[in-house]
C-alpha cells in the first residue's frame, strides 16, 4: 500500500459525505471502514469516527474528521481514499465549505425519506466547489422506503437520471462495495504542483489535552515534512512541525504529506486560534506568497449571557470557557454583570446550535448549572450624530437620539411537504420574512426561500416551524448582510427599577406583545411583597404594559400548638434561607427561580 | 417491665428534672382516634374498626406511660391538662375521667387546674357531658368548624349545623365554666355571610372562647388531592385576610378580644394550657405522636397507636424523636411564639442587631411598642411570619 508522503496523487480520491442527521452518514462511514479493512469487525463500534459523547448522542458531527482508507480496487490497483467528514449543522456552514474545499468529490447521501434543507444547502456548497457529486439513496431496507420516488427527486435536484442514483443500505452494508468502486471511478484525482512551494488548506483543528492542537490539512501543492518550520499565512505565525501523519483510523506519524494527501499536523500550540480553519499552511523557508483563498474570520452571530446558577461557580465557569475556547475558534466571551443574575459572561456563538452545544458541554463536562439569557443578535445603532454603536447586549442599546437600527438578515430555505406551504408562509410572515421564491422539488415537496431577520430565527422559529409542519419541515439559512428595521428596546421595570435580564430588542410592532407577556409572566412568578409592586414594560420612558403584584396581606394564621412549634420554626428557618437566595431588584425580593422560569420559557433554542 | 436503659432523652430529662421548674406545667394527652377522617385533616389520627377493642390497648398503654412518667418528671403540681385528638369523646367519659385521675395520682393537680377536653359535637350527649364535668373537666372545646351545611360538606364534617349549638348548650347546662368553639374559615365555597353567621350564632350561645383557623391545604390530604385535580378551588389568601377581620370584629363586639393570633376569649376565658405553649412552659406528652417539652428539651412519641403501645410495654416510654433545642432556636421560638400573643414580646428578646428592624416594623404599621414590649397591630397579626423572619437572625 502507498505510504503517506509517497502516494501518487493519481491514486488518491478525496471525498466527503453530505447528509442530514439520521440519514446514516456515520453508519456509512463505519461500513466503509470495514469494507476497506481499515477496522476489523472485532474493533468496530458504532459511529467510530464521532469523538464527543454529544456527537454520538445527538447523531451529529460537531468537528470534522478525516480518515485515510487504503483500498485495493476491483482493477487490482491500490488506491487511497480520504473520507473527510463534515460538520452537520447550519451554524458551521463555513467549516463545511472548507471541508468540501479539501475534496474533489462528495457522496450525497439521502435516506429514502427525502432530502432536507441543510443537505440541499451543503449540496449547493459542493457544486460551488466543483465537486463530483455521487447521489446515493440510503435505508432502502426500511419497509416504508420509497426508493423510486426519492431517486427521482434526487435526480431532479442534481440533474441526473434516476438510474444514476445508487441505492444502498448502510445498515446491512448492501451496495456499499459498489459505492466505493463508484467513488474510485468518478471522483477526480487531486491535481497540484508537487514541486511548488507547499500550500495546505486547514479544514479543521482540534485541541487535544496531550498533543496540543491537532490541525487537519489537505495538501494542495508541494510537501510538508516533519521538523520543518511552517507559516500560517493569515496570521504569519510560524511554528515547528513536531509531527505530521494520517488518521487510519488511529493517528499514524509519517515523514511528510504530499500533493493531494490529507492528514494532520502537530506544532505544539495550545489554542486553535493559532491554527484557523480556512487558513493556508506553507513552508517558512521559501514558502508560498499567495494563500489558497476563501479564509474567513469566524464571526459570532448570536449572543447570550451565561450565568452560573450558584454565584460561587463563577471562577469555574471562567476556567471552563477558557478551556473550551482552546478547541473552539468561534467562541467569544467577556465578563458581564447582571443585576438579576450576578456575574457571568456575554458569549458570542456562530448560531443557536453552537450556543446549545457550548452550554451543554459546560454543564456536562464541567459540571456547571447554568442559566442563559434569551439569545440576541448584533445590532448596529446609528445615532443622530452619525456615530455607530454595536450592540451585542440589550443593555448596551443607546438611550440618545437614534437615527437607524440595523439588524442581520439571513437567506433561509425551508423544505417541506406541499401541504404545509400555507402554514410556513404564515409563520414567516409573522416573523417579518420576505418571500424570495418557491420551487417544487417533486410533486409534493416544496422549497421556499425567504429573507428573514436573524433575530426572528433565534427566537423559537425552528420549534414553531416544526410544530406547524408536524415535524416535516427542515430549515437552512445563511447570513446575508444587514437591514434597517424599526427596532426598539423594551425594558421591564419592577417597582420602577429596570431588570436587565429581561430587556429585549424587538420590532416595534411586537414590543407590546413582548411587554404584556413578560409582565404577566413575572406577576405569576414573583411572590407578593409587603407593598404593591407594579411591573411595567417600557420603551424608553413610555410605559406600554403594566401588571401589578398586590401587596401581601396574610402569611400566617395556621395554628401553633405544642406539636407544631418545631415544625413551624424549621419552616421559618427554611424561609429565611430562601430569602438569602433572593435577588434584590430595588426593594423587591425576587427568587432566582423566578428569573430562571421567566427566561427559560422565552428562551426557546432551536433543537436540531 | 425491665429496667430501662439510659437513653439520651432520659439523660437530658433527668438533668432538667433536678431543679424545680418555674414555668407552667401541663400535661397533653393525645387520643388518636376519629369516627371518620375529614378531608382537610393531616393530624395523627386513625379510624379504628372497633373503637372499644383498639382503645382498650391504647388506654392501658397511656395509663402505663403516665405511671412510668412519675419517676422521670417531677413538676411539683400540674396547672393544666388538655386531652386532644383525634376525637377524645370517642372514648367513654369513664375512660377519660380515669386518665385524668391517673395524671392526678402521678403528678398532683393544682387546686385551680384547668382541665380541657376536645369534643366533636356528634360524639357527646348530656349524660356524657355531666359525667365529664363531675369527673373534673373544667373546660370543653368543640370542633364546630362551621355552621354552614355546604361548608361542612366540603370539610367532610359529619355533624349537622344545629348539633353544634345543641352540644354547646348541653355543656353549659352540665356546668362547664369554659366552653370554646373551633372554627375553620376561608373554606372554598364559604361566603362572608356564611362565616359571619357562624361566628355570630356561636357567640350568641355565650361561649367564652373561640379559636379560628384559616383552612390550610396540607399535602397528602384528600383536600389537597381535590384541589390539585381542580375539583375544589384553592383557598385564597386575600379572602382569608378579609374573613379574619370579620371574625375579629364580631368577637370584639361580643366582648371576646384576641389574646393570640388565632384565639379570642372573654377576660378569664383564655386557655391557660395553650398559653403554656406560647410562653415557653413545660408539658408532658401522653399518647401516640404526642410532643413533650421541658426546658429546651423536646420529644415526640411513636406516631402509630400500635407502635406506641409496643414501645410503652417494651421500654416504659415511646419516645422516638428527641431534640435539644439550641440557644439560637430557643431565641427564635421565643420571638415566634411571643409575638403571637396580645401581651406581646419583651423588646429584649429581640437580639441587638435586629433592634433597628423593630422601628421599621413600627413605621410600616405592623408593630406597636407598649412600654418595653412589642405587640402586633391588626395588620401585623396577618403578617406575623414575615415579621418574625425579619426580627430573627
Amino acid at each position: 500500500m502507498p505510504l503517506p508522503g509517497q502516494t501518487d496523487p493519481a491514486m488518491i480520491r478525496n471525498f466527503s459525505i453530505i447528509a442530514h442527521i439520521d440519514h446514516g452518514k456515520s453508519t456509512l462511514a463505519d461500513r466503509m471502514l470495514q469494507v476497506t479493512g481499515v477496522v476489523d469487525g472485532r474493533h468496530m463500534r458504532a459511529q467510530y469516527l464521532d469523538r464527543m459523547d454529544i456527537e454520538r448522542e445527538r447523531g451529529i458531527t460537531i468537528k470534522s474528521q478525516a480518515v485515510r482508507l487504503p483500498y485495493t480496487g476491483l482493477d487490482g490497483r491500490d488506491y487511497v481514499l480520504n473520507l473527510i467528514d463534515t460538520p452537520g449543522h447550519v451554524d458551521f456552514t463555513y467549516e463545511v465549505s472548507r471541508s468540501l474545499a479539501a475534496c474533489e468529490g462528495a457522496v450525497l447521501l439521502v435516506a429514502a425519506q427525502g432530502i432536507e434543507a441543510q443537505t440541499l444547502a451543503n449540496l449547493y456548497l459542493a457544486l460551488e466547489n466543483d465537486l463530483q457529486v455521487i447521489p446515493v439513496l440510503n435505508k432502502i431496507d426500511l419497509p416504508a422506503a420509497q426508493p423510486e420516488k426519492y431517486a427521482a427527486e434526487l435526480a431532479h435536484i442534481i440533474g441526473c437520471s434516476p438510474e444514476d442514483v445508487l441505492k444502498i443500505s448502510a445498515k446491512t452494508g448492501a451496495g456499499v462495495p459498489e459505492l466505493i468502486e463508484e467513488i474510485v471511478a468518478l471522483v477526480p484525482a487531486p491535481m497540484g504542483d508537487a514541486d511548488g512551494p507547499a500550500r495546505a488548506l486547514i479544514f479543521d483543528s482540534v485541541y487535544d489535552s496531550y498533543r496540543g492542537v491537532v490541525t487537519y490539512v489537505r495538501v494542495i501543492d508541494g510537501q510538508l515534512s516533519t521538523r520543518e518550520r511552517i507559516t500560517m499565512m493569515s496570521t504569519h505565525a510560524t511554528h515547528d512541525l513536531l509531527e505530521v501523519g494520517v488518521i487510519s483510523p488511529d493517528p499514524v506519524a509519517s515523514l511528510s504529506l504530499g500533493v493531494g494527501e490529507v492528514g494532520y499536523l502537530i506544532t505544539g500550540v495550545k489554542d486553535v486560534r493559532q491554527s484557523r480553519v480556512g487558513d493556508t499552511v506553507t513552508s517558512h523557508h521559501r514558502g508560498a506568497t499567495t494563500a489558497l483563498g476563501g479564509y474567513r474570520d469566524p464571526k459570532p452571530m448570536v449572543f447570550s449571557g451565561l450565568y452560573p446558577l450558584d454565584g460561587s461557580d463563577y471562577p469555574l465557569l471562567r476556567d471552563a470557557l477558557d478551556k473550551l475556547k482552546l478547541n473552539d475558534a468561534a467562541l467569544v466571551y467577556e465578563p458581564e454583570t447582571s443585576v438579576a443574575l450576578g456575574f457571568g459572561f456575554r458569549c458570542g456563538f456562530l448560531g443557536l446550535l453552537h450556543l446549545e452545544i457550548v452550554r451543554e458541554r459546560l454543564e456536562r463536562e464541567f459540571n456547571l448549572d447554568l442559566i442563559s439569557t434569551a439569545p440576541n443578535v448584533v445590532y448596529d445603532v446609528t445615532l443622530d450624530d452619525a456615530s455607530v454603536v454595536t450592540v451585542t447586549n440589550p443593555s448596551e442599546f443607546p438611550t440618545g437620539k437614534i437615527a437607524t437600527v440595523s439588524e442581520p438578515v439571513v437567506r433561509a430555505t425551508v423544505l417541506a411537504p406541499a401541504e404545509f406551504v400555507g402554514a410556513i408562509m404564515e409563520l414567516c410572515q409573522t416573523r417579518r420574512g420576505t418571500l424570495l421564491g418557491m420551487d417544487y422539488l417533486s410533486e409534493d415537496r416544496v422549497e421556499l426561500r425567504y429573507t428573514l431577520p436573524l433575530a426572528e430565527i433565534v427566537f423559537d422559529f425552528f420549534d414553531q416551524l416544526k410544530s406547524r409542519t408536524k415535524g416535516y419541515a427542515s430549515l437552512d439559512y445563511e447570513t446575508q448582510g444587514d437591514q434597517v428595521a424599526d427596532l426598539v428596546k423594551v425594558d421591564i421595570l419592577l417597582h420602577g427599577d429596570p431588570v436587565d435580564a429581561f430587556s429585549a430588542i424587538v420590532h416595534k410592532d411586537k414590543a407590546y406583545a413582548y411587554g404584556v407577556s413578560m409582565a404577566g409572566k413575572l406577576r405569576e412568578l414573583i411572590p407578593r411583597q409587603q407593598f404593591e409592586v407594579p411591573i411595567q414594560a417600557a420603551i424608553g420612558s413610555r410605559i406600554i404594559a403594566r401588571e401589578t403584584i398586590r401587596a401581601i396581606r396574610k402569611d400566617v394564621l395556621a395554628k401553633c400548638y405544642g406539636g407544631d412549634i418545631s415544625r413551624k420554626r424549621k419552616l421559618l428557618e427554611k424561609q429565611k434561607e430562601g430569602k438569602k437566595r433572593m435577588k434584590m431588584v430595588g426593594r423587591v425580593e425576587v427568587p432566582q427561580e423566578a428569573f430562571i422560569a421567566a427566561l427559560s420559557t422565552t428562551e426557546a433554542v432551536a433543537k436540531k | 417491665m425491665h429496667v430501662a436503659e439510659l437513653t439520651p432523652w432520659r439523660a437530658a430529662l433527668a438533668e432538667r428534672s433536678r431543679a424545680q421548674s418555674t414555668a407552667a406545667q401541663g400535661v397533653y394527652i393525645h387520643v388518636p382516634y376519629c369516627a371518620s377522617r375529614c378531608g382537610y385533616c393531616d393530624f395523627n389520627t386513625y379510624t379504628p374498626g372497633e373503637i372499644d377493642v383498639e382503645s382498650h390497648a391504647y388506654l392501658l398503654a397511656a395509663a402505663a406511660e403516665i405511671d412510668h412518667a412519675r419517676s422521670l418528671w417531677r413538676p411539683g403540681h400540674i396547672d393544666t391538662v388538655f386531652i386532644g385528638g383525634g376525637t377524645p369523646t370517642l372514648l367513654s367519659a369513664t375512660d377519660l375521667t380515669d386518665l385524668l385521675r391517673r395524671v392526678d395520682d402521678s403528678f398532683g393537680l393544682a387546686d385551680d387546674a384547668e382541665v380541657t377536653v376536645e369534643a366533636n359535637p356528634d360524639s357527646v350527649d348530656q349524660h356524657v357531658l355531666d359525667q365529664l364535668r363531675e369527673g373534673g373537666f373544667t373546660r370543653i372545646s368543640f370542633g364546630v368548624q362551621s355552621l354552614a351545611p355546604h361548608v361542612l360538606a366540603v370539610l367532610d364534617r359529619t355533624h349537622s349545623p344545629g348539633r353544634s349549638l345543641e352540644a354547646i348548650a348541653m355543656a353549659q347546662a352540665a356546668g362547664f365554666e369554659h366552653v370554646s368553639a373551633d372554627i375553620i374559615y376561608a373554606t372554598p365555597g364559604e361566603t362572608d355571610d356564611d362565616l359571619a353567621h357562624t361566628v355570630s350564632a356561636l357567640l350568641h350561645t355565650g361561649i367564652d372562647h373561640l379559636s379560628a383557623y384559616a383552612l390550610i391545604v396540607e399535602p397528602g390530604t384528600r383536600l389537597a388531592n381535590d384541589v390539585r385535580r381542580g375539583l375544589i378551588p384553592a383557598p385564597d389568601d386575600d379572602v382569608a385576610a378579609d374573613r379574619y377581620q370579620i371574625i375579629d370584629r364580631l368577637c370584639a363586639a361580643s366582648g371576646l378580644s384576641w389574646y393570640e393570633i388565632s384565639s379570642w376569649a372573654k377576660s378569664g376565658g383564655e386557655c391557660r394550657h395553650n398559653l403554656g405553649y406560647w410562653r415557653g412552659g413545660d408539658w408532658w406528652a401522653v399518647g401516640p405522636g404526642a410532643h413533650g417539652h421541658r426546658d429546651g428539651l423536646r420529644w415526640m412519641n411513636a406516631k402509630h397507636p400500635r407502635a406506641y403501645t409496643e414501645r410503652i410495654w417494651a421500654d416504659g416510654d415511646a419516645v422516638v424523636e428527641t431534640e435539644i433545642i439550641s440557644q439560637a432556636a430557643i431565641d427564635m421560638e421565643r420571638v415566634m411564639l411571643g409575638l403571637r400573643l396580645r401581651e406581646g414580646l419583651a423588646v429584649g428578646a429581640v437580639t441587638p442587631d435586629k433592634q433597628d428592624q423593630i422601628d421599621l416594623e413600627v413605621a410600616a404599621g405592623l408593630l406597636v411598642r407598649v412600654q418595653d414590649r412589642i405587640v402586633l397591630t391588626d395588620a401585623g397579626r396577618l403578617l406575623a411570619d414575615g415579621i418574625v423572619g425579619r426580627l430573627t437572625s
